[in-house]
């Protein structure tokens, strides 16, 4: 394949000849020209390099966790700059203010914002350096920059040509442009093409380095014996045992265990299993999942913080005809990347790289230098590639990576920290449990006039640093999909409430993070309603969305391009769900058989979106996919459970997730759309419980109301 | 201990007992074997001995003798087995870090059966897994191998 051979040897020239490679960056002195009221264009030196053969080497300030960004952003910023595709090549930046997520303040890979937050300051990026390209070429040739075309690398005069790398010298010279025009739509080349992603040559070989990967002199690993319950500190322990593991250079207490440092991982191990740790257990002990799910029923039955809130909802429920109550509830979920977490920390004496798969830089970094007391630009963060993220790499109290820096101080060595997949299974920060009891009351027909909604579940953002985040109580990630659902635009009484338990078990975003759950209760409630009113379930939504043109084109897409209004193939039923989250509209049809063992197969989906621009349908189809892969585990298999304070899960083999067997044939139709840009990591995550579950009912009869999904 | 490994005779001195994973990542420097679950449940550290594919993460070192071990970084010089090929033409990957091994169990499902069925790939390929679910991919991406293997 020639592009892996093209790629290593720019690789390796790169390398060689570092020094001569010349940085196409903006003077300090420019950047004043940039200041004033409106906000100043982006440094293109922090984001683009032109080197003098031509390589555009692209700085990312996102992480790539999977969600092919790697590939997307260089689109964004070579559609303006027009080089040549294959001199593409991508480094992610380091920690550092220039990188600032455009819409959060901080450096974050996260929320499916990553194209939409970067759609303007990569093609930005791209249009001035293309401009001071142009205009070094003009002073070269002295002519007019109106006289000059751009095309795949070169500067074009008449049948004279300039190359960027050439060029990139003198450009670097110019005063950048305080102002750019971007392309319209109808003159882009890449952006809405599939284009292929750039990480695939690493990745197909064994050369993309995760976290797991660095290795360097003198690094040695370290295994931490961590609290067996949420909360537990340690009273006392005794290393004699694991010193003598040969390759166990070191034991020493961190604020969450004991580390073993070893010369590599298996040595770490075995000294950690050789580890007699006795721990204060306190409150954590107690902690039963059953017990917590009884506790939310109670909680259910009386309102919560009010989070949205129209007429008189229980005077319009005792009047109604008819009235539907139901519960829903889901279990702890963990994330269970396919790479167990890990983080590498070398500390000096005035300052600390720290190597780490991380959707939060600027957060890792700054607990970093709070804990090592260096200043955060002491704290350098070199961003590998994630094996995986769905919400777990981004963790406002950088669990895994203050854990590390504790053990390198404490070590004095530089150190991997290398969770095991137990460790990683146990080690909390799950998507909560949750559970809704839904109230509605209906008029003779079987529509809606009053719904009250109740959800009970532990806050996301309650004690972290993003509690400021929640206004008067309510934590939005709680009830988005509810308070927010199109579904209730139409409903005259309407009434959603929350209450947020605090529990010892940290939870965290998981892939589509309060969606999870607020789109199986909705999806599942309205399926309920439909049954009763004697409706079929897309008349009844389609009934609901009037007024809401967006959602229902979505919708009917899904439902025309599954068959709908066919008989489903012999054997199966099919269930219906659309949800709108992280800016874009997502609806699925789901084909379900059932065999003998009564276990539950999808054998079918069918998926409509509406994310407006989609920058690179290839990479949105794999995404589609891959999201529905990833709620369909929990959808049949997935929980974690605690009894008596321990986790009862540790491993695939327990903590079941889906494999390719049960992979179902996913079909993805996408809205031509001029909407405002949405996200596309997250949303088809979360109406795909809702479609397997009324899909099941539709099948069998039975409505089930809890997940994972398991018949009677 | 001798060891052949990617067609080079190697010597490690490993502990007794260490999995063949740990002797690949940590006294070899080949990191393109990945750690997932630890207890064979994954196959994100599946590479070849003699050709078949194993679990290295429940493979003791003493166990492999003068077998041939082969991983990723040995599967090809230059990334162009058939399997790579089509994981590059189809663009499976998203992560990345379960695709050693899915590559690994792919290239031997192909040595030993040409043409796979989508039985055939569920049966070998069902211990590989992906959290991104990539699978769709990884299945199209099978079949797409085997016609660029016959081609050849």
């Amino acid at each position: 394949m020639s592009s892996l051979s093209r790629r290593s040897f720019l690789k390796s020239s790169a390398l060689s000849s570092a020094s001569l490679i010349i940085a196409f960056h903006v003077p300090r002195r420019a950047e004043a020209l940039l200041s004033g009221p409106k906000r100043p264009l982006p440094a293109p030196n922090a984001f683009l390099r032109i080197g003098p053969d031509s390589s555009v080497t692209v700085q990312l300030a996102h992480s790539e966790m999977g969600q092919g960004i790697w590939t997307t952003l260089p689109m964004l910023l070579a559609e303006e700059l027009e080089c040549d595709w294959s001199s593409i090549r991508v480094e992610t930046a380091p920690a550092a203010p220039a990188y600032f997520h455009t819409g959060f303040g901080m450096q974050m890979t996260g929320g499916s914002s990553t194209t939409s937050s970067e759609f303007d300051r990569y093609r930005t990026v791209g249009a001035m350096a293309r401009e001071m390209l142009v205009r070094a070429a003009a002073q070269r040739w002295k002519a007019d920059v109106k006289q000059l075309r751009v095309e795949k690398g070169f500067v074009l005069k008449g049948e004279e040509r300039l190359s960027f790398g050439a060029l990139a010298e003198a450009a670097q010279a110019l005063t950048p442009p305080t102002a750019v025009a971007l392309k319209p739509s109808s003159q882009w080349k890449l952006i809405g093409k599939p284009m292929r992603r750039l990480d695939t040559p690493e990745k197909v070989t064994g050369r993309a380095q995760f976290g797991s990967d660095i290795q360097f002199p003198g690094l040695r690993t370290a295994v931490v014996a961590r609290a067996p319950v949420f909360g537990a500190t340690v009273k006392s322990f005794d290393a004699t045992r694991a010193r003598a593991v040969p390759g166990v250079e070191a034991v020493v207490q961190v604020p969450s265990g004991v580390a073993v440092v070893a010369s590599n991982f298996w040595a770490a191990r075995l000294g950690r299993d050789a580890l007699d740790v006795q721990w204060d257990l306190g409150p954590g002990q107690d902690v039963d999942t059953g017990q917590i799910l009884a506790s939310f029923q109670a909680l259910a039955a009386k309102p919560g913080a009010v989070a949205l809130k129209k007429g008189d909802c229980d005077a319009v429920l005792t009047k109604s005809m008819r009235r539907l109550v139901a519960e829903y509830h889901v279990p702890y979920l963990s994330h269970s990347a396919m790479e167990p977490l890990n983080c590498t920390v070398r500390l000096e004496k005035d300052r600390c790289d720290i190597w780490v798969g991380t959707q939060m830089q600027t957060q890792d970094q700054a607990t970093a230098a709070k804990l090592t007391g260096l200043s955060p630009d002491k704290v350098a963060i070199h961003t590998t590639f994630l094996g995986g993220g769905f919400g777990r790499r981004a963790n406002p109290v950088s669990d895994f990576v203050s854990e590390a820096v504790s053990v390198a101080k404490a070590s004095g060595v530089p150190v991997k920290v290398q969770w095991t997949r137990e460790d990683d299974t146990q080690g909390g920060y799950y998507r909560p449990i949750f559970l809704h009891r839904v109230e509605v009351g209906v008029d003779a027909k079987g529509g809606p006039l009053a719904w009250k909604h109740t959800v009970v579940g532990q806050s996301l953002l309650a004690g972290t640093p993003f509690e400021a985040m929640m206004k008067d109580g309510i934590d939005e990630s709680s009830v988005e999909g509810v308070s927010d659902s199109p579904y209730l635009h139409a409903v005259g009484a309407k009434l959603v409430t929350l209450h947020s338990p605090r529990t010892p078990v940290p939870v965290l975003w998981w892939r589509s993070v309060g969606n999870t759950h607020t789109a199986f209760a909705m999806e599942s409630m309205l399926d309920e309603l439909a049954h009763a009113a004697g409706s079929d379930p897309l008349a009844y939504r389609v009934q609901m969305l009037k007024g809401q043109p967006r959602h229902l084109a979505v919708l009917q897409l899904a439902a025309e391009k599954a068959g709908w209004d066919k008989p489903p193939p012999s054997g199966t039923a099919r269930g219906l769900a659309m949800h709108a989250s992280f800016g874009s509209i997502v609806a699925q049809v789901a084909e379900v058989s059932v065999d003998e063992e009564k276990r539950i197969r999808v054998r079918r989906v069918v998926c409509a979106v509406d994310c407006g621009l989609a920058v690179n349908p290839l990479s949105l189809e794999a995404q589609i996919q891959g999201s529905i892969a990833f709620g369909l585990g929990p959808t049949l298999h997935s929980a974690i459970t605690l009894k008596q304070g321990r986790v009862q899960e540790s491993n695939f083999a327990d903590y079941v997730v889906l494999r390719l067997d049960e992979m179902p044939k996913v079909e993805v139709h996408v809205v031509p759309s001029k909407a405002k840009m949405g996200g596309i990591g997250e949303p088809a995550t979360a109406p795909i419980n809702a479609a397997v579950a009324n899909a099941v009912f539709a099948l069998t009869g039975q409505r089930l109301r809890s997940l994972p999904l398991k018949l009677a | 201990m001798k060891l052949v490994v990617n067609e080079r005779e190697v010597e490690v001195s490993p502990q007794a007992g260490m999995p063949l994973l740990w002797v690949l990542r940590d006294l070899l420097g080949l990191t393109g074997t990945k750690y997932g679950c630890g207890i064979s449940q994954c196959g994100a550290c599946t590479v070849h001995l003699d050709g078949q594919p194993v679990r290295s993460c429940v493979t003791p070192v003493e166990s492999v003798g003068t077998r041939k071990v082969t991983t990723i970084e040995g599967l090809s010089a230059d990334g162009t087995h058939p399997v790579q090929r089509a994981w590059a033409e189809v663009d499976v990957v998203q992560c990345g870090y379960c695709q050693s091994g899915q590559i690994m169990a792919a290239a031997a499902l192909l040595a030993r059966t040409a043409s796979p069925t989508d039985a055939d790939i569920d049966e070998a390929m069902t211990g590989n897994i992906c959290r991104c679910g990539a699978y769709q991919r990884i299945r199209e991406a099978v079949h797409r191998a085997a016609a660029l293997r016959a081609s050849r």
